[in-house]
Order: C-alpha cells, then sequence, then structure tokens
C-alpha cells in the first residue's frame, strides 16, 4: 500500500500545478503525458497481465472519442455526463467481441491481435458510413469545457491528471488481487489456470472491459482536447502501436511500467517534434525502442518485477503439516463410499474413438492405480474429469454431483485435482506463487493469509520451501514433479489426478515420490494414479483398473489384474487387435 | 444498393484481382518470415516502401527502366534481410519483440524516406504507366497486368522452392521442430539468413510494383499493414500460395463491395472475413 500512498501524493502534488500559473504549453505537455499514460496502463491490464495482446486498443479509445463526440456535439449532453457514457459503451462493445472471441480455445497470442486489429478497421468503417460521422468528422469547438480549472488548458490537464491517477491505482489493486494473479497465471499457462480453478473466461471479460472502458475515457476527453475528429484520425495504427510500444519499454509485468514508457515515450517525441528535428526525432524513437528491446527485454522495470514472491521464507516456518488439521480423516477401508462415478463417458478426436463407454468408480480414501498402455485412454480421461474436455456422452458424478460439462474452473473448485505428467507450472511466477495461487483458486481457503499458509505448508511438505523464490525453470525435474503435487495438494482436494509423478525420476527419486504419495493418502485425499512404473502401482494401489484402446479391460486388486489374461495381451501383444 | 451492370461488376471483378495480386506479394515475404521463422516484420512495408522509392528515384533521375532497378534494389535487400536476421539471431529476440524491434526500423526508414524524398506524394511517370489495353468490354492497365503476373511468377517460384528442393524441406523442417531439424543436420541458421534475405528481396520486388501502380508517400507505409496482415493469416503464415489467394479473395470482396455500395465501405468486408475465420477456423486461418 506504501505504492499507492506516494502515487496519491504526487497525484495531489501535481493537481497544485496549475495554480503556479505556468505558461499553457506547459500544461499541454503534461496533458499529452497523462493521456498516453491512461491508454498504455489501461492496455497494461489486459494484454501485460494476461498475455492476450490487443492491437485494438484503438478501437476502445475510437468509440470513446465518438461517444463523447456524438453526444456533446450533436445531443448537448454535458460533457462530464457523456465520459461514463463512453466508458459503457466500450466495456460493452469489449463483452460483446470477449464473449465470442474468449469462447475459441486457439485465438490467442498473435491471432487475438490480429482479431482485434480486424475489429477496429470494422468499427472505423462502419462509424465513417453511418450517420455517427458520415465522412466530414465532428466538431466540438461549440461543445462548453467545465470550469475545473482557472482556464482551458488547466482543467484538461485536471481532468487528465485525475484519470491517469485512477487508472494507475486500478492498475495497482488489480496487479495485487486475486484478479491479477488469475491473469498472471493466464498469461503463462491458461489451461493449467483453469484446471486450478481460476474462471479465466470471467477474469479475461473483466479485464478486458476494465482496459476498454479506461480508454474510452481518455477518448472522450481527447475528443474534447483536439476539438475536431475524424475516423482517419481517430483510429489510425497509431494508438495501438504506441500503447503497445510505450508498454514493453516500461516493462508489462509492472503495473507501473507502461506509465514509465509513456512519459518517457512522449517527452522524446515532444523533445523533438517541438524543435526543427521532427524528422530527425522520429527516427531517434525508432532507434531507442530497438536498443531497449535488444538490451532490456523485460522493460526498464523488468528487472524490479523478477524476485518478490508473496510466500515469504519467513512465513513458511509456521506449521509442518499436522494430522488432526485434516479436512477428511482417514475412512475406514471396508464399506468406503464412492467420491467419483465415470459412467459410459465416451470421447473422441476427429474419429479416432479415445474413450468408449467407460465405466468406473473411485471409492472414497482408496488410491487406484491407472494402468493401460500408450494410447490407452488414460489421460484422456483425466483430461474428461478434470474438464479439460467435455465428454461426447455419459455421465460422471463426484460427491453425487453430475459435473460433466462443468468448466475446468468449477470442477476444480468442487474438490478434483490434478498434476501433469509433463511439468506445467506458470513459468514467469516463482515456484511460491505458483503454489500460492493454486491455493487462492482452489476453494480450500477464502482470505489471503490463509491461502498464503496454506501454500507455505505444501511448499514445505514437498520439500520446495527453499526453493520458494526461484522460477520453475531453475528446478529440476525431480523437483519440478513436485511442484505439480504441492499445487494440487494446495486446494485441499478431495480427490487428486496424478497423471505419471514418477515417469522420468531415477530410483531414489521414485522411492521418496512414492513415500511422499503415501503421506498425501495418509492424510485422507482420495487418489487416482496413472502410472507406468509398475513396482511404485502395486506399493501404492489399492485398486487397479486396466485401459486398453479406450475400454476397462480388467479391474479389481492388484495381484489379480497383472495376471488377467486381457491384460497380458494388452502388454505383452497377442492375436491382433480386430 | 444498386446493382451494377455486368461489364462494371467484370472490370470491378479485375481491379480487385490486381489489387489483390500486390496485397499478395506484399504479403508473400510477410508470410514467408511469420511461417518459416517466427517472425512479425513490421520493417516488411518499410522495406517494400524504400524499394519503391528507390526504383522511383533509379527511374526518374538515372532514368533506367523500372524493371531493372530490381536487379540492383534485389540483392541490396537480400543483405539488409540476413543482416536484420543476424540481429535477432544475436539477441535472441522472441516473436512479439520482433513485432516492437521491426516498428523501430519501420519508423527509422519512414523518417529516412521522409528526409531524401520530403513527405509530398510522389508518382513514377513510366513508359508502362500509359500503356492499357482492351480485353471485350474490360479495360486492362499494363502496371496492374504486370504486378499480377510478377505475383504470381514469385508466389509459384517460392512454393516450388519449398516444396520440392531440399533446402526448401529442410526449412519446412526446421520451422516445425528446430531441435529435431538440427539432428538431422539442418543448419538451420544459414537457413534462416536465406529466408530472411529471400524476405526482404522479395519486400524490394513488392515496392517496385507499389512504384508502378500506386501514388508514394512515407506515411502510406502504415495504410497497408490492416489489410496485408489480413491476408498473410486468412494464406496461412508460411504458406507459399497463400497470400496470393487470399489476397485476390480479399481484393476481388472488396472491388465488389465498392461497386455495390460505396467505396468507403470496402474494409468491412475484407475484415470482417478475416474475423470470421479467425473464429470459426482458428487452426487454420
Amino acid at each position: 500500500m506504501r505504492d499507492v500512498a506516494s502515487l496519491t501524493a504526487l497525484a495531489a502534488a501535481l493537481a497544485l500545478v496549475p495554480l503556479a500559473g505556468l505558461p499553457p504549453f506547459y500544461e499541454t505537455f503534461l496533458y499529452l503525458v497523462f493521456h498516453w499514460i491512461v491508454l498504455a496502463t489501461s492496455w497494461n491490464i489486459l494484454s501485460g497481465y494476461s498475455g492476450y495482446l490487443s492491437f485494438g486498443h484503438g478501437a476502445f479509445f475510437g468509440a470513446g472519442v465518438y461517444t463523447t463526440a456524438t453526444l456533446a456535439a450533436r445531443y448537448d449532453i454535458p460533457f462530464l455526463w457523456t465520459l461514463p457514457a463512453a466508458a459503457a459503451v466500450a466495456a460493452a462493445l469489449a463483452l460483446a467481441i470477449g464473449a465470442v472471441v474468449f469462447r475459441v480455445r486457439q485465438v490467442r497470442g498473435e491471432l487475438f491481435a490480429l482479431l482485434t486489429l480486424a475489429v477496429t478497421f470494422v468499427l472505423a468503417t462502419i462509424i465513417l458510413n453511418t450517420s455517427i460521422d458520415g465522412g466530414p468528422g465532428v466538431y466540438l469547438s461549440a461543445v462548453p469545457l467545465p470550469d475545473l480549472g482557472p482556464t482551458a488548458s488547466s482543467t484538461f490537464y485536471l481532468l487528465a491528471l485525475a484519470l491517469a491517477y485512477a487508472t494507475l491505482a486500478i492498475a495497482y489493486l488489480v496487479r495485487r488481487s486475486r484478479l491479477g494473479r488469475g491473469l498472471f497465471a493466464i498469461h503463462d499457462d491458461e489451461d493449467v489456470a483453469e484446471v486450478m480453478g481460476v474462471p479465466t473466461f470471467r477474469f479475461k471479460q473483466i479485464a478486458f472491459a476494465l482496459s476498454s472502458a479506461l480508454a474510452a475515457v481518455a477518448g472522450g476527453i481527447h475528443a474534447l482536447f483536439v476539438s475536431y475528429v475524424t475516423v482517419g484520425e481517430t483510429f489510425s495504427i497509431t494508438v495501438p502501436l504506441t500503447v503497445v510500444l510505450m508498454s514493453v519499454l516500461g516493462g508489462t509485468r509492472h503495473w507501473a511500467g507502461p506509465a514509465l514508457g509513456a512519459a518517457a515515450i512522449t517527452a522524446l517525441m515532444y523533445a523533438f517534434t517541438a524543435g526543427d528535428y521532427a524528422v530527425a526525432g522520429k527516427a531517434v524513437v525508432g532507434l531507442v525502442l530497438i536498443l531497449v528491446i535488444l538490451f532490456m527485454p523485460q522493460g526498464l522495470l523488468g528487472g524490479r518485477t523478477r524476485k518478490q514472491s508473496q510466500v515469504a521464507p519467513g512465513a513458511r516456518a509456521v506449521e509442518p503439516p499436522r494430522r488432526e488439521e485434516q479436512p477428511e480423516p482417514a475412512v475406514p477401508r471396508a464399506p468406503a463410499a464412492v467420491v467419483l462415478r465415470v459412467e459410459d463417458v465416451a470421447k473422441a478426436f476427429e474419429g479416432v474413438q479415445a474413450l468408449r463407454r467407460v465405466t468406473l468408480d473411485v471409492r472414497e480414501g482408496e488410491v487406484l492405480g491407472l494402468l493401460g498402455p500408450n494410447g490407452s485412454g488414460k489421460s484422456t480421461l483425466i483430461n474428461v474429469v478434470s474438464g479439460h474436455y467435455r465428454p461426447d456422452a455419459g455421465r460422471i458424478v463426484f460427491r453425487g454431483r453430475e459435473i460433466a460439462g462443468w468448466p475446468a474452473h468449477r470442477i476444480a473448485r468442487a474438490g478434483i485435482a490434478r498434476t501433469y505428467q509433463i511439468p506445467r507450472p506458470w513459468g514467469e511466477l516463482t515456484v511460491g506463487d505458483n503454489v500460492l495461487i493454486a491455493a487462492m483458486f482452489g476453494g480450500a481457503t477464502r482470505t489471503s493469509g490463509a491461502a498464503r499458509r496454506e501454500a507455505a505448508r505444501w511448499l514445505e511438505f514437498t520439500g520446495l520451501a527453499a526453493k520458494a523464490h526461484v522460477r520453475p525453470d531453475e528446478l529440476n525435474l525431480h523437483q519440478r514433479k513436485f511442484l505439480e503435487l504441492a499445487r494440487a495438494l494446495a486446494f485441499r482436494p478431495g480427490l487428486v489426478l496424478l497423471d505419471e509423478v514418477l515417469s522420468g525420476l531415477n530410483p531414489a527419486e521414485i522411492d521418496s515420490a512414492v513415500d511422499l504419495v503415501r503421506d498425501i493418502r495418509r492424510q485422507g485425499a482420495t487418489i487416482v494414479l496413472v502410472e507406468h512404473v509398475m513396482r511404485a502401482v502395486l506399493a501404492l494401489a489399492d485398486r487397479i483398473v486396466v485401459l486398453n484402446h479406450g475400454d476397462v479391460i480388467a479391474v479389481g486388486d492388484a495381484a489379480r489384474v497383472m495376471e488377467d489374461p486381457a491384460v497380458v495381451t494388452a502388454y505383452l501383444g497377442g492375436p491382433v487387435h480386430a | 444498393m444498386n446493382l451494377p451492370g455486368a461489364t462494371l461488376l467484370g472490370q470491378a471483378v479485375l481491379s480487385g484481382v490486381f489489387i489483390g495480386a500486390l496485397y499478395g506479394l506484399l504479403g508473400l515475404g510477410l508470410s514467408l518470415a511469420w511461417g518459416l521463422l517466427g517472425q512479425i516484420n513490421l520493417a516488411h512495408f518499410a522495406l517494400a516502401f524504400l524499394g519503391a522509392y528507390l526504383t522511383y528515384h533509379l527511374a526518374t533521375v538515372g532514368g533506367m527502366d523500372p524493371l531493372v532497378t530490381l536487379a540492383l534494389i534485389a540483392p541490396l535487400f537480400f543483405v539488409l534481410g540476413a543482416a536484420m536476421q543476424w540481429l535477432f539471431a544475436r539477441f535472441r529476440v522472441s516473436p512479439l519483440n520482433s513485432l516492437l524491434v521491426t516498428f523501430g526500423f519501420t519508423v527509422i526508414v519512414e523518417a529516412l524516406i521522409q528526409s531524401i524524398w520530403t513527405a509530398d506524394f510522389r508518382r513514377l511517370e513510366s513508359g508502362y504507366a500509359a500503356v492499357r489495353f482492351r480485353i471485350g468490354t474490360l479495360f486492362v492497365p499494363l502496371p496492374e497486368l504486370l504486378t499480377l503476373a510478377i505475383a504470381i511468377a514469385l508466389s509459384l517460384a517460392a512454393w516450388a522452392v519449398l516444396r520440392y528442393t531440399d533446402a526448401g524441406r529442410a526449412m519446412r523442417a526446421a520451422a516445425e521442430d528446430p531441435p529435431v531439424a538440427r539432428a538431422f543436420g539442418v543448419d538451420e541458421r544459414v537457413l534462416s539468413y536465406v529466408v530472411s534475405g529471400t524476405a526482404a528481396a522479395l519486400a524490394g520486388a513488392a515496392g517496385l510494383c507499389l512504384a508502378l501502380s500506386q501514388t508514394l508517400a512515407p506515411a502510406q507505409i502504415y495504410a497497408w499493414i490492416g489489410v496485408i496482415f489480413a491476408v498473410v493469416m486468412m494464406g496461412g503464415p508460411g504458406r507459399a500460395l497463400g497470400p496470393l489467394l487470399a489476397g485476390v479473395v480479399i481484393g476481388v470482396s472488396e472491388a465488389v463491395t465498392m461497386a455495390v455500395t460505396a467505396p468507403s465501405w470496402a474494409p468491412v468486408v475484407s475484415f470482417s472475413l478475416l474475423i470470421l475465420l479467425l473464429i470459426l477456423r482458428p487452426g487454420k486461418a
């Protein structure tokens, strides 16, 4: 919160500038700085935090420009009232676009960038050809300006300052909030974020609407500032390119990065265009950009975001796992209740039938080994149960609730956690934050303090406490597998799906992992164990289910199943499969 | 909305094909660099305009035939492209950052053009510009026809190289999985210089066509970015025939829209088409 306090103090001090009676030139220059700070910072809330690179920021800026221009110039609505309207129009536009685009899994990265750029041109063309503009542009010179400051330029200065302050405060608060953590998880690996309980669709929509609304308010103010708006100027490539430039220059992972970049580039451009060296100035901006990207690819503030993990090493001295704290005590063996029931579930990919009518039960407190040759459907089953894929047919009932077709984050919150065979940590976040985000979104905790304690505890449990501050790429495979476990356990799941946690480990590491799985089980979790390492399966599993070609071919206790002729055939080969 | 007559419609389709060929030619180098090197090269547009201005200069001041200027420009640009690739490899620039670095180059080139040729509009008055002939009821201008011929020839050549030569196969393999390609003895470093150089030389060729048929101004560099990216995406990055085909589809649909409604509606068609493609077939677009 110290950052917010100093930001507020700075804004308050800047609000006094008009009293100094400086020539309007300074206020106008600072107006432009604030204007670009708002545009760059608002862009960053979606694109920097979540990684959805938008080239459509001009569309939302333009929506604001034309909302204000239309309402103020044509309908004589007081200027200040047009600003919330501009924000609402842009937010509605963003939500409508997001409702379509964010549902398509593959529209990420460059595709999203391009799509938003295309939206900008479509919007511009519509405005140009309808009565909103119609071609000649809109004059706002007759629109009365509210008297906020002693002069017109100081009024614009104060408006832009207030908006810049609000935008930076929002960017800061989002960065620190659940929303921000969710967006950063989406940035690094969206599928994993969803499976760990982050409501990705809703978060993206919120960020998109917020980012667009702020840009639109800046647009509304700018419409009156320039007093004559045209489609060509408003929707040019300048806005989207400049905001990307400023944000990357300052650093997209820091809340203040885009603002720093905006101030630097605006000053640089102004310094040159003010003199006789406009052309040379342009070239210098280009050169600065190239040099910064080449030598500081993370941006000016990039280095400052590297370390800080929210899980402090001091905080992890809390409690080692204690049994009496467990939500679910170890369950007596014999007539255990069914936790998960998979019934006639089928899933096909472009004609390949990965699962055909699979039926199986997982009972409270047991370790169920899921075996089968490569391609038998084990991973597909995990992906279907955890909600990554929607089953084509069949029912999946978890603790009495039908979960087939639920979005993955809801399934995660209902209490099903999974790990990935090839670890998929969020690569730009620290090990500690990886676990913390899982604890925050998995549903076991309500407050951030509790989530922090929970994360510290599972880091300790998996022996990763000393690594809480490093990034996942500094871990070895063994540790990355344990990070997967820590993340899954941090949501206190009722059911854990372990997808080949042992593959790739050496014998000593396998032993320690087997012990860890035993510990997890002792704490009352129910485990589905997908595994190839046979001795580990035999040591851990109470029952075994064998899949082959998407069918369950055997169920039962370990020794009996391994002697089943169908299983022997599936593993060692037999008559050619018909 | 009033339906135009058959002649007007025919003329619209023809001019759509011509502008589509220019789109395709501008998109070709961009598409190859994107698909094969993972670079989003905004400087491609700057190079194309630099090429156009060089053609203009050599033809008006030096008195050269515009088509011959390509013999000077293409090798020069090849070296420029390879040098840029060296820079990218040296600093291991990510795709997003490649966008920004090349934007920096674009701004520098724009400033360079502006300081040499000023911000005024320039138009190349070559011997080709005046020639136009009739096929039936349709007018066919020679500069546009040359553009179409060059676009077809270069796209086919790029396609054939990628498909039938060992180097082309190696490029595609290296784009798909660099470590594996390297394990099989593909020297992807050399190939990346060749791809980047070729893409830049293609920008030179597109610049020649720009000079033949369009009015030039430094700020025009940015006017083409949107539609050319639409063409590249629609054609599929890295696919040699994609930009030309997508360019013609977009060009014709724009031209027909212009003929049926008003010219200012044209962008709606191309970009709506792109949006639909991205949403409905995101894997293929």
